[in-house]
């Protein structure tokens, strides 16, 4: 397993040294907020950022992607043929995602390689990317744990992980992506039990000793209530009347939707240029009445309420139930922070993970 | 099932072979594509019940239930009622136009539990066409032993809007193997065909109440308009029929087809991958979101 030290400024030319060999994505100031670019001369890398406003999500998975191509002109012997859009997937390595970013890939994978069919951008997409990450102890105040995401340190979802120590960074591969990684980036070797150290200052955390900082989250982000949601039976939890009051305020504008690491629906649509068409795949919003209405003009969930429920029953119930590998979330907090209305998923996750207990204090 | 090391967004190329118009009102016409490359017909090997992605290149894909069935070789028979942008423009299309299919899709019919059983296939309406599927696949003579009594109620509102005319009347015929009867909810007083068998008149619960009785040893495979579904229901389980005797064919809007794009749900299942075919009873462990 490579370790490697940087020391504060002798980190960005490292990363630059990637550059050689991937297409390198940094987090980079954008006006008031943060953004994963790709590092060309015209950016400058901000590894002292909390957290980008859009996920970096869509460096597997484009917002909008070109799937198939096909001519419409009647000369062209193939006409009316749909082919694959020629494309490469050039090695990439997203440097500076954070924890629960990462973790959103291991989340979203079960969609797009199941045991019968298999995306093809996706994997290829997926494959070719390398996740560096940055581990330091600034949650902020919307942020919360799951079973998918431990904490600032979880590193299950990364290649390498860098752990922010003030005067430096020490970083870590995780298997032969890592390797190859760091590998790449060089870097000192650090003092014989500097890994050791940071561990075990990281495990202690939890404790009084440590005091608050880089290592330590002051206070460290709270568990978003889940544990009981697995016993729960479906379909009472579904027509439970809280649903109600919880979409209630809601404006079906998507922002949760559309800045949740974790969510993964799309739209497919046909465009034609001319003679020219692509056959296009965009992220959509299970917030939207166009995403279920069907020809007829039946739309099994019309109301607002039943999308808002179908949201939160899909992120932390049904995915649950599904995969067997916890809920749908990470615990980022984009969708707290950018809810014009404030609906809360701290909030709705007590609410269904305390469900049956209500009706039992109600009883007593 | 498509293979799991192909693209499963690329199309097989097809050609229109012909176009039948199959209602008065032009509402409903039947696509009978063939595969321009032969070799793909293996590849799609498909059970009644499952459907397709059908790709009009420029306009977009639309789910549809495969019309014919298996023991039908050479071609594949799409039945596709003009409703939205990609079936309208499929309806303008002529024979020898291109398309795409992707599939087969879904899950199918419970073949496995209706070989050694009797069978009872409901339909109203365009929702006829997996339907068809099947009842050519049972009544074919390679397969029709494995099954024993086969009963079918199918309805539509008035006799010009009832599918596969040719397939009727052949299906009324002694010999035919199935058990079928045929309804209209209203007969009108200037059909532009008379049947040359009894026709019945009233909705499709009626003549399931008088004609399904025996839920012995029996699976029923139903799909049609939510109104059959909400009045059909009750009347076979007034004649005994469990839940998990009674399969329905669901439908949502669907884009991937291939359990991705999140749209088909209902609760936990994707209506395009865990169905389109569910029992009742596995409906009833489902939120009610239809």
């Amino acid at each position: 397993m490579r370790t490697r030290y940087y020391e504060r400024d002798a980190f960005p030319p490292a990363v630059a040294e990637l550059r050689r060999a991937y297409r390198v994505f940094v987090p980079v100031r954008r006006g008031d907020f943060h953004a994963f670019a790709e590092w060309d001369d015209s950016v400058r890398p901000d590894f002292d950022y909390r957290k980008t406003r859009v996920p970096p999500k869509g460096l597997v998975f484009p917002q909008s992607e070109r799937l198939l191509v096909f001519s419409t002109d009647e000369r062209d012997p193939e006409h009316d043929i749909l082919r694959e859009a020629p494309k490469d997937f050039p090695p990439q390595a997203v440097v500076g995602i954070r924890p629960y970013d990462a973790m959103a890939f291991r989340v979203l994978e079960v969609n797009f390689d199941t045991p019968e069919v298999r995306d093809p951008w996706w994997l290829r997409r997926r494959e070719a990317t390398t996740l560096i990450g940055l581990a330091r102890a600034d949650e902020d105040a919307t942020m919360f744990r799951t079973e998918n995401y431990a904490g600032p340190f979880d590193e299950r979802g990364l290649d390498v992980i860098v752990y922010d120590l003030g005067r430096g960074y020490l970083a870590k591969a995780l298997g032969e992506k890592g390797e190859a990684a760091l590998a790449a980036m060089g870097g000192d070797e650090p003092a014989a039990d500097a890994l050791r150290e940071v561990e075990e200052r990281i495990a202690r955390a939890a404790t009084p000793e440590l005091p608050a900082g880089r290592l330590r989250a002051q206070p460290a982000a709270p568990e978003l209530p889940t544990g009981r949601l697995r016993a729960q039976p479906v379909v009472p939890l579904f027509e439970a009347e809280f649903w109600d009051e919880v979409a209630a305020p809601c404006l079906n504008c998507g922002v949760c939707t559309f800045l949740c690491p974790t969510c993964w629906c799309f739209d497919i649509q046909d465009e034609v240029r001319k003679q020219e068409g692509d056959r296009i795949r965009n992220w959509d919003s299970c917030m939207f009445p166009l995403y279920t209405l069907h020809a007829s003009g039946h739309n099994p969930r019309g109301k607002k309420t039943q999308r808002v429920r179908n949201r939160f029953m899909h992120k932390l119930k049904y995915y649950l139930d599904k995969y067997d590998r916890g809920v749908m979330c990470v615990g980022c907090g984009r969708c707290v922070e950018a809810c014009p209305v404030n609906i809360d998923i701290r909030e709705v996750a007590a609410r269904m993970n305390g469900f049956g207990e209500q009706v039992e204090r109600h009883d007593r | 099932m498509i293979a799991r090391d192909r693209n499963p967004y690329l199309p097989y190329p097809v050609r229109i072979e012909e176009i039948i118009t199959e209602t008065g009102d032009h509402s409903l016409k039947t696509f009978k594509l063939v595969f321009l490359d032969p070799a793909d017909e293996a590849r799609f090997a498909f059970l009644p019940g499952q459907f397709a992605e059908i790709s009009v290149a420029g306009k977009g894909e639309i789910p549809i239930g495969i019309a014919s069935s298996p023991t039908e070789k050479g071609y594949l028979l799409f039945t596709v009622q003009k409703m939205g942008v990609v079936t309208s423009h499929l309806h303008s299309m002529r024979p020898g136009d291109r398309l795409g299919l992707r599939g087969p899709l879904g899950n199918w019919y419970p073949w496995e539990r209706m070989e050694g059983r009797n069978v009872v296939i409901i339909g109203g309406g365009c929702a006829f066409s997996t339907l068809r599927s099947s009842i050519v696949y049972m009544t074919d003579p390679s397969r029709r032993p494995k099954f024993k009594r086969l009963t079918a109620v199918y309805g539509a509102r008035c006799l010009s809007l009832l599918l596969y005319s040719d397939r009727l009347d052949e299906w009324k015929g002694e010999k035919s193997g199935i058990d079928m009867h045929v309804t209209v909810d209203a007969m009108q007083e200037s059909e532009p065909r008379t049947p040359r068998w009894q026709c019945h008149v009233g909705f499709v619960p009626a003549v399931v109440k008088e004609k399904i009785k025996d839920p012995t040893d029996a699976i029923v495979i139903l799909c049609g308009p939510p109104a059959m579904l909400k009045f059909t229901l009750p009347v076979l389980k007034e004649a005994g029929f469990a839940d998990g005797q009674i399969y329905l064919s669901l439908e949502n809007r669907m884009k991937c087809g291939i359990g991705m794009c999140g749209r088909c749900n209902v609760g936990g299942k994707l209506v395009c991958k865990d169905g389109p075919v569910f029992s009742l009873a596995e409906l009833g462990e489902l939120p009610r979101e239809t």
